[in-house]
């Protein structure tokens, strides 16, 4: 049966290349790499890697940059919930945000660049008449060696991704009810949401927390962009040594990996110990009966913090845009002298191929977990249980750095000689697109009335007629999202691409990034628009064709 | 033998037995399954429809016309079933939802198509094969969904509480539709109710679980 193959195929795509991955990156790092000569154990890489300047230093900014943006983005979705769930700001603010969810981290990063850089927009907008700047001040706004701007980066994009996971969690709590309960008992609402609902919320958002720390302790893109340079934190600097011509490099990068991995542990590990202090904490002012109904204020900066951390985004992305049409802009001018097709026209002919590949690769890498999610859960339907332990194996991809098994996956792909082949980066992204590709579809397809497949089947229609005619049709509108979502992910995938593609596949994230250290403005605000248009055509998409296809049908339209 | 034979249909969840039964219900004949809730009625729908959850144990056998349906898998049954909402496939307008419950062996669009109204014409829902289900009132889905199951040529009917999301009038209507349809077509049926009214204007035998 074709279903049972589902999760079996499922299994083995997502924790095959975890595996292979964290094999031919552990092995190389002790030593072990036959294809350079390299058949003893050895400890020398390892201590070769303990040498490198400011090694400490490196770990110490991944480490901190990773907890430091995940603290403060759970903070600020956990007050602004607890300060706002259920009200009409709220649901405002939630459509405002979820866009920026599709929205690569390396377009984010660049669009916060470009709002607060010396020559950004913020600088512009205050100069001269407030601050007297007639050029760019001379400030390490950029790639701040506290790694500050790569946190905030980091935070404008977890912001939204955590959002969407309480917002995905939260039907599944009384929050009406706890909260008349609460306000009755005299609490104040951060109060009574936070005593009487947030212990069940996070308990539903922990995997993804912990893959919120995993990606920020280990992230590339948004580091090369924003984060300190000198030196720069851990996960740049092995993708430096893994891509130096010296292949005796592999070594040390791979010894660097496993340095990543422990830093990446070790921040869970820390995280873990802050969930049991925030528990005690909770717990004593439940227990002490902390009303806390003068709350304004803490709910006023939930919401600042919010509408900030949005707002800039939208700010640095309008800025992008400006660039990408701008002709002459000197500082300190709010906007352009004059507007120009230049760049555009002028980028036109090395876009093409990485735009291709970027479309092929999410719509292929899309398309495989679509179909596997759908095996999977028919699969969870026929047996009657739902996968417990295996949704563990979902995540797994999201909570072992990427750097950490990307690398030992690049080293099996060269042995069998299908580095930098499409079906190679194909693989890849789909590591990666499959986990939200399954989980954007679960919650559908469960709710989907299976009395209708019943009806079907009293009809005399046979299984593959009642999916292809009648469940499948029915949530066109769900599965177009998921393929939505599927395809931001795999277009916002940096490490991944650079990796397998080897320079030789590259897609629109993976390009915009190199040229970051160029400093072209105007090409790099076409490539980040690149970035931005394509996951929204793809929502676009998902939101038109079912209202087009079933245009005559009004239960077909939500 | 002639219409529905359950022929020692034994249900039972964990080791407590729920149903137990052995009845023959002629063509044209209405059976009719009390109990409360919890009491194992649905499980005898999704026994005789194919679909008893794999928690479920069940033994004994049901045949129509002398064809052992619980041997088939559910789409060979045949079995039509009448759920408390009418659930017309959203995406198919109402001509469209008949013809997919039509026969394969039907051939030919303009057939298919004119059985499709004919169906509708007996239910007195003639002319309205083109429109959207959603555009549909209560009482005119309820006729659609009847429609829909008699044109699949059923060997039976399991009706699910059918009646009890209809008003008082409604629901008088479309128990004397239902019922004299399935006795026009010879269908023997099997009715889940915990409606009293359901049941004596069903006529037929009344069996009590669960109590």
């Amino acid at each position: 049966m074709l279903t049972r193959l589902g999760p079996l195929l499922t299994v083995v795509l997502l924790t095959g290349p975890v595996a292979f991955g964290l094999a031919g990156t552990v092995l190389p790092a002790f030593g072990f790499l036959p294809a350079l000569g390299g058949t003893t154990l050895t400890l020398d890489h390892l201590r070769a890697l303990l040498a490198q300047p400011a090694i400490w230093t490196s770990a110490a900014i991944s480490l901190a940059t990773g907890l430091a943006s995940t603290l403060l983005s759970i903070a600020i979705v956990m007050l602004f919930v607890a300060g706002w769930a259920g009200t009409r700001l709220f649901a405002r603010l939630q459509h405002l945000v979820s866009p920026l969810l599709s929205l690569p981290h390396a377009a984010a990063a660049f669009a916060l660049a470009f709002l607060i850089a010396p020559s950004g927009m913020l600088a512009r907008l205050a100069s001269p008449w407030l601050t007297g700047w007639q050029r760019p001040p001379d400030l390490l706004i950029v790639h701040d060696p506290m790694g500050l701007s790569m946190m905030a980066g980091l935070v404008a994009k977890e912001v939204p991704f955590l959002l969407l996971m309480v917002l995905a969690a939260l039907p599944q709590v009384p929050l009406a009810q706890t909260r008349m309960l609460a306000a009755s008992m005299g609490y104040g609402r951060v109060a009574g949401f936070l005593g009487g609902l947030w212990p069940a919320v996070y308990r539903q958002i922990r995997l993804p927390v912990f893959a919120v720390i995993a990606f920020a302790t280990s992230v590339v893109d948004v580091a090369v962009i924003l984060g300190p340079t000198r030196p720069a934190p851990l996960a740049v600097r092995l993708v430096e040594w893994m891509n130096d011509p010296n292949l005796a490099m592999r070594h040390l990068a791979s010894a660097g990996a496993l340095l990543q991995l422990a830093v990446t542990a070790l921040a869970l590990a820390l995280w873990v110990g802050l969930e049991r202090a925030g528990r005690a904490l909770c717990i004593l002012a439940v227990e002490g009966g902390l009303r806390m109904r003068r709350d304004a204020a803490v709910r006023g900066m939930a919401l600042g913090a919010m509408v900030l951390s949005a707002g800039a985004v939208f700010a640095g992305l309008a800025t992008l845009a400006l660039w990408s049409f701008a002709g002459l802009w000197q500082f300190p001018d709010a906007l352009p002298a004059t507007f120009t097709l230049k760049s555009w026209i002028r980028v036109l002919p090395r876009i093409a191929d990485p735009l291709l590949t970027t479309l092929a690769a999410g719509f292929l890498s899309t398309l495989i977990a679509g179909l596997l999610s759908v095996l999977c859960l028919m699969r969870e339907e026929e047996t009657g249980r739902r996968p417990g332990p295996a949704l563990m194996l979902l995540y797994l991809p999201l909570l072992v750095p990427q750097v950490a098994f990307v690398f030992g996956l690049q080293l099996f792909l060269i042995y069998t000689g299908t580095l930098a082949t499409m079906p190679a980066l194909v693989l890849s992204h789909l590591v990666f697109v499959m986990p939200y590709a399954y989980l954007a579809l679960k919650d559908p397809w469960h709710a989907f009335d299976r009395r209708f497949d019943r009806l079907a089947a009293g009809f005399g229609k046979q299984r593959w007629q009642r999916l292809f005619l009648v469940r499948l049709p029915m949530m066109t509108r769900a599965i177009l999202t998921m393929g939505a979502i599927g395809f931001a992910v795999s277009v916002g995938l940096y490490l991944p691409t650079v990796l397998v593609g080897a320079g030789r596949l590259t897609t629109i994230t993976s390009e915009a990034v190199a040229l970051a250290s160029g400093g072209d403005r105007r090409v790099v605000g076409v490539y980040a628009f690149w970035q931005m248009l394509l996951p929204m055509l793809g929502f676009a998409v998902a939101t038109l064709v079912p209202a087009l296809i079933f245009r005559r049908f009004r239960d077909m339209q939500v | 033998m002639e219409g529905l034979f359950l022929d020692g249909v034994r249900i039972a969840l964990g080791g407590r037995l729920l149903v137990s039964l052995t009845r023959h219900v002629p063509p044209g004949a209405v059976l009719t399954v009390m109990g409360p809730s919890g009491a194992g009625k649905s499980s005898l729908l999704a026994y005789l429809g194919g679909f008893l959850d794999p928690a479920f144990t069940a033994c004994g056998r049901a045949l129509v016309d002398g064809v052992e349906i619980t041997a088939l898998p559910a789409e060979e049954r045949h079995v039509g079933i009448l759920f408390q909402d009418p659930l017309l496939f959203p995406h198919m307008s109402v001509a469209g939802n008949l013809m997919f419950a039509l026969p394969e062996s039907v051939k030919g669009r303009a057939e298919r198509r004119r059985r499709a109204e004919a169906a509708l014409c007996g239910v007195g829902m003639a002319g309205l094969g083109g429109r959207d289900p959603a555009t549909l009132s209560g009482g005119q889905k309820a006729r659609v969904a009847l429609a829909r199951v008699l044109v699949s040529e059923p060997r039976m009917l399991l009706l699910d509480e059918p009646f009890s999301k209809l008003d008082t009038q409604l629901r008088q209507q479309m128990r004397q539709l239902v019922f004299s349809k399935a006795r026009e077509s010879g269908l023997p049926v099997l009715l889940v109710t915990h409606d009293m009214a359901d049941a004596r204007a069903a006529g037929g035998e009344i069996v009590k679980i669960g109590a």
